[in-house]
């Protein structure tokens, strides 16, 4: 193997197609963060003569992406499977407007639910807006396949779906750096509002393009090479797309593989041939029959899901279990070990807010972010999660169902960034229809979650220059929330009686926690000064353990212990705050009766 | 180590596995190996357990280590180091950071952290090595190169030179944190040596 450093470069699937999507000449590339999406764009930002931005929400990107096609330039937008959905409106209809310049959408799916709250198999989006849709199946097929997608995009006139999974975006293998090219098409303002303007009219005929532009697909994917047949042995013939294919190679290294870089449309003839040269054909593909189904809607048969689990992700074992169980290694039991979930970190503004919202006793209509992590022990507050944004509107609507049993009872809690996303338009419905809940926005000043990404209230863009920051309370106010209060979420007991006093009110109102993430590098760089534990103070009241922080922890004693320690014999235990750890935000401080908690530099 | 090997980290998200892991796969792709290496990002990383996958051979297909076939483990945290078991062989060897680090259930006084907690492992048979490197690295002068102090302790197992590590880390850490990261892993080159 040629060395590191020469044009081979060690990357991620997101690094690796960062860098095709530069050497295709992208120009303007929009998205909106999302696990395993949110490297794309960041690398991206860092390559010369590529616009890229963080847009409020996938659709936003999408519909950016889809103007700069127009202008005749090659586009990109990037999100996750779920942020599909939210893209979903333009991505049908860009289906049929079609492109000037190349438009491919990154699609990143999550199966097994690494880190968000389904596990969709995108790949139906591609059957439903009758689009092409690449998949890779490891970082080094990434430059290759993106390259094609872009030149197909304008030869077919149609956007291009490009599908990638966790096991591709964030799996790093050797990648070759390959030409830098130039789209064919001259960018420029081009009136064609037979294929721009979709009324009616137009939509028909465009229709009956869409159709026509699928069959010259389907030709295509019968004579390209990234639809291939490998050679092999054996009695079984693996139809396989994206990361399967990996797993497939790596039991049967020998059998005989059709692999498709391109998963819809599917080459109907090839298949069929495939399937005549083998006595049992098996289709082995991550999340729904997607493959399966169109491969026996030809009539033709195949295994797939009687065989191959269509839940979480798959891997080797599986499909070794699957398909050849003899061939398992040994392997040894499971340990029974207390579990470790994330946490929010020392420090965490979240946290304030979620000790006061579990002391309340309100149903907490939470939204997806960090602070999801709020439902977990011990702080137990969230009672609903569902979708970017769906906390106000859930709120709202338990609030009209209960009427006058809800006042008092309902909250949402949204970040500033899923509120940018798609709160707004929630809290709108809520003052536009009139119910009394009570919207948290917990603004910690970045969107956290997919690690630290800039957003349209953070103040600076993805470049890191300085960019408009909204004005929350402002928009809040000019929505026509009467009461807006800002306040410290590290101040427990202030946060207290607003958040009573708002949860009193017979209108909607939002309380604005305002403090930054302990992650922001100016936060990092920053002297904290930590707390500490006043040892002989400490009654074993457990008080500040009900935080769930990441820096204190339980010590247990036994009545001797206790003793020997100078405690009374009945105390169970002492809390004890890692120095090391703690981010100085003091709510634990607030919490202890006893004194017993001292900020440093007061000793 | 053979012509092909599975490497299983794992810890606590925020120990610097991935450094570690990437540190690990330079010096394989440098030793003239195809190397993949899997990573899980996201929710993963607010001190969750996380895993980071690196495997490497003449050709590597599968991005994902099988249960059973990891050849080294290189735990960071003793309680992450049991939690993988299925992923290990009776000919494996687990090289464990010493440290203990409290998941919430324990650090709130709902569970306790299990004492014995290695003794699954050397139950089976499989060798264990001990590296205390949250001290070594506090010696060498700085708590966060205890991962790298673990790149030492594995790389007495693997065939490339001390050199071809050092000239990684010494591209690839910030150069204020250089010489410190290096002492780091000549601490934790020795500790598994000796």
């Amino acid at each position: 193997m040629a060395a590191i450093g020469d044009d081979l470069v060690w990357m991620s699937g997101n690094e690796a197609i960062a860098l095709a999507a530069y050497e295709a000449g992208v120009k303007v590339a929009s998205g909106y963060p999302g696990t395993p999406s949110t490297e794309i764009l960041e690398n991206l930002s860092t390559y010369e003569g590529v616009y890229t931005e963080w847009a409020p929400n996938e659709k936003v990107a999408l519909e950016v992406a889809l103007g700069a096609s127009f202008a005749g330039v090659r586009a990109l937008a990037t999100m996750k499977h779920v942020g599909l959905n939210v893209a979903a409106d333009p991505l049908f209809t860009a289906s049929y407007t079609g492109v000037r310049g190349g438009l491919v959408i990154i699609v990143a799916d999550d199966p097994e639910m690494h880190s968000s709250q389904n596990e969709q198999d995108s790949r139906n989006y591609a059957f439903a807006a009758k689009l092409p849709m690449f998949e890779p199946s490891d970082p080094s097929e990434v430059g290759a396949l993106l390259k094609e997608a872009f030149a197909l995009s304008e030869e077919f006139d149609t956007p291009v779906l490009f599908r990638t999974t966790t096991r591709v975006a964030h799996v790093k293998s050797v990648v070759k750096k390959g030409e830098k090219i130039d789209s064919p098409v001259t960018p420029g303002i081009e009136k064609m509002p037979a294929k721009f303007v979709m009324l009616p009219a137009n939509a028909r005929v465009r229709r009956v393009a869409v159709g026509e532009r699928m069959v010259k697909l389907k030709a295509l994917a019968e004579t390209a090479a990234f639809n291939r047949v490998e050679p092999g042995t054996g009695q079984r013939g693996f139809i396989t797309s994206g990361v399967s294919y990996l797993y497939v190679k790596e039991v049967f290294p020998e059998a005989r593989v059709l692999k498709l870089g391109m998963c819809w449309p599917l080459p109907e003839g090839k298949i069929r041939a495939f399937a005549g040269e083998v006595d049992e054909l098996i289709v082995v593909e991550e999340l729904d029959p997607f493959l399966e189904l169109h491969i026996k809607a030809m009539g033709i048969a195949c295994h797939g899901k009687d065989l191959i689990p269509d839940q979480g992700e798959l891997n080797p074992a599986i499909v070794r279990k699957s398909l050849d169980p003899a061939s398992m290694a040994e392997q040894f039991s499971a340990v029974p070990l207390p579990m470790r979930p994330p946490n929010m970190c020392a420090g965490c503004p979240h946290r304030g807010i979620f000790y006061n919202l579990s002391r309340l006793k309100v149903f907490v209509s939470g939204d997806i972010g960090c602070y999801t992590l709020g439902f977990l022990p011990p702080l137990s507050a969230m009672d609903s999660c569902v979708c970017m944004g769906a906390s106000v509107g859930i709120a709202h609507g338990m609030t009209k169902a209960l009427g006058a049993e809800a006042k008092g009872k309902i909250v949402s809690v949204i970040g500033d960034s899923t509120f940018i996303h798609t709160g707004l338009s929630g809290l709108i419905n809520t003052v536009y229809n009139g119910s009394n809940s009570l919207l948290i926005i917990l603004d910690n000043r970045i969107t956290a979650m997919t690690g630290q990404q800039d957003n349209p209230a953070s103040g600076s863009n993805i470049k890191g220059e300085a960019a408009n920051s909204i004005d929350l309370e402002a928009l809040c106010r000019a929505v026509g929330v009467m009461q807006v209060d800002v306040v410290n979420p590290h101040d427990i007991k202030g946060c207290r009686k607003v958040l009573e006093k708002a949860l009193e009110r017979d209108e909607a109102s939002v309380v604005i926690a305002r403090a930054p993430c302990v992650l922001l590098p100016e936060m990092k760089k920053a002297q904290h000064i930590p707390y500490s534990t006043r040892l002989a103070d400490c009654t074993g009241c457990m008080a500040c353990i009900r935080l769930g922080c990441p820096a204190i922890s339980w010590n247990p004693l036994t009545p001797e212990e206790a003793v020997a320690s100078g405690y009374k014999e009945k105390q169970k235990g002492f809390a004890l705050i890692n120095e090391v750890q703690c981010n100085g935000c003091g709510q634990c401080q607030a919490l202890c009766k006893f004194d017993a908690i001292v900020r440093q530099e007061a000793e | 180590m053979g012509a092909q090997g599975n490497i299983l980290f794992s810890g606590v998200g925020g120990q610097g596995i991935l450094l570690a892991s990437e540190i690990m796969a330079y010096a394989l792709l440098a030793a003239g190996y195809d190397v993949k290496k899997s990573e899980v990002h996201g929710m993963a990383q607010r001190g969750g357990s996380v895993t980071a996958q690196l495997r490497y051979g003449e050709k590597v297909y599968s991005p994902l280590i099988e249960p059973g076939r990891a050849d080294i483990q290189m735990a960071f945290e003793m309680m992450e180091a049991a939690r993988y078991l299925p992923y290990l062989h009776k000919d494996s060897t687990v090289i464990v950071n010493t440290q203990k680090i409290l998941p919430p259930s324990v650090a709130t006084g709902k569970a306790t952290y299990p004492e014995d907690v290695l003794d699954h492992i050397t139950a089976r048979g499989i060798k264990v090595v001990l590296v205390d490197a949250f001290d070594l690295a506090r010696e060498v002068g700085e708590v966060r190169t205890a991962n790298v102090v673990m790149v030492g302790a594995i790389s007495a197992f693997l065939p490339m030179a001390a050199s071809v590590y050092e000239e990684i880390i010494a591209a690839r850490v910030p150069k204020k944190f250089k010489d410190l990261n290096l002492k780091a892993f000549t601490a934790g080159r020795k500790a598994s040596q000796g």
